[in-house]
């Protein structure tokens, strides 16, 4: 297919989707033979926002890409649509999730035994926000359950895919004589 | 902030720490401390004189703060007595090297939380395009008794073609309602023909049909069309309007 014509038929895409879209199923629905071209037409799409100052940004995030709007443009999407805003995770459930993140999959024992305290109650909200799954269960005695992150997980926290999370090497241990 | 009352018993679900490791933590860092090497005595101390201000105040926390200070006050009572023979336990140092561990641990994912509390806020920032809501055909028009007839007289004659078996049949025109309610549990609304699908007599579905009429009088659903002649939806009416039949 002709580059400006694929280029112009992802921004189709990546604009009515309300979802980001992979790599595969865009190669699939413009009968693209490999995905490659695909990715140089959404390189090129993105410079292009870039270049001309758009409003509006292609991003790469939870194994895809999508159509979003600039961060410093906010204030403004936020007037047209108030509701949009107002949910945040407390710090019992985003500590829960980072270590889910690291460790996954990972039992509820193996998460209290880090955080030191009861922890399913956390749980149960992570699961219902869908940023937490469970991806089976622990061939140990009990068979207990195993949590894993979800694609909403790295939507939520506009990360490309889980080598994005943010370093445990960089992390220092506490300040200390 | 959780509140419970109970007995008249007000307590305020503890927050400020996460759990016993944060307090610990929290204590270390106050008191500038070697976290290899916490004086155990003196961070005992400490920790026991939160748990008593917690106590006072009439904060809820959770058991596993008793869990902590219990660990400590052994570690403590072991390090002031002289071991006379050599005992087949860990050694209070083993204790202390896996609670610094422990701890540094902790401290490593309350950073990582930091970490991602940073990247919450900066993508709430942006925004992609909303779920589209389908556009649906507008159901506004409420059907009349002669359009129910009329419905009802459709699935009455398919069946005439179909063979019906006779089974065992529940004819109580409350369990037909009770089975309608059931059906719109958690919808919108159903189509006139699922209230009758898998029905195989006539009399079944004359039952089932009086239960709709039925709810449609105590106003309990809604038959409605979106142009005269149309299929029927059933609705169900909104929850306040139930509760007041």
């Amino acid at each position: 297919m002709e580059r400006e014509k694929l280029k112009n038929i992802v921004e189709c895409l990546l604009f009515f989707s309300d979802k980001p879209l992979g790599l595969d199923k865009l190669a699939e629905i413009t009968e693209s033979e490999n995905s490659l071209e695909v990715r140089e037409a959404i390189e090129e799409l993105k410079r292009e926002y870039e270049l001309r100052n758009s409003g509006l940004q292609v991003v790469n995030i939870a194994q895809g890409y999508q159509i979003c709007t600039r961060s410093e443009f906010s204030s403004w999407v936020k007037k047209l649509h108030r509701s949009q805003t107002t949910f945040q995770l407390s710090l019992p459930a985003l500590e829960t999730l980072s270590i889910i993140a690291y460790k996954q999959p990972i039992t509820r024992g193996e998460i209290e035994k880090i955080r030191g305290v009861d922890t399913s109650w956390v749980l149960r909200k992570l699961l219902d926000k869908k940023v937490v799954k469970i991806s089976g269960r622990k061939k140990v005695p009990g068979r207990p359950i195993v949590y894993a992150t979800t694609n909403e997980f790295l939507r939520y926290f506009g990360l490309k895919d889980l080598s994005e999370i943010p370093s445990l090497d960089e992390i220092k241990p506490p300040v200390g004589g | 902030m959780d509140y419970e009352g109970q007995d008249m018993d007000y307590r305020i679900r503890l927050e400020v720490f996460e759990g016993p490791l944060d307090l610990l933590l929290h204590l270390v860092k106050k008191n500038e401390l070697d976290i290899f090497n916490i004086p155990i005595a003196q961070i005992t101390a400490d920790y026991l004189s939160y748990i008593k201000l917690f106590r006072k105040l009439n904060l809820d926390f959770a058991g596993e703060f008793l869990v902590i200070a219990s660990t400590l006050i052994y570690l403590k009572s072991r390090m002031l007595l002289p071991s006379v023979e050599p005992v087949e336990e860990e050694e209070p140092e083993d204790y202390q090297a896996e609670l610094a561990a422990r701890l540094i641990e902790y401290q490593k994912f309350k950073e990582v939380a930091n970490a991602f509390r940073e990247k919450e806020t900066m993508q709430r920032d942006i925004y992609g395009r909303l779920p589209i809501i389908p556009e649906e055909e507008d159901y506004s028009i409420e059907a009349t008794l002669f359009d129910l007839l009329d419905a009802f007289q459709r699935v009455a004659f398919r069946l005439e073609e179909e063979v019906r078996e006779i089974i065992q049949e529940d004819l109580r025109v409350e369990d037909r309602i009770k089975e309608i309610l059931e059906l719109l549990k958690n919808k919108r609304f159903i189509n006139f023909e699922t209230i009758f699908s898998g029905q195989s007599s006539k009399r079944l579905l004359i039952v089932t049909f009086l239960a709709l009429l039925e709810l449609i009088r105590l106003r309990v659903v809604f038959a409605r069309q979106a142009r005269p002649f149309g299929d029927i939806r059933i609705y169900k009416a909104r929850e306040e309007l139930v509760a007041r039949g």
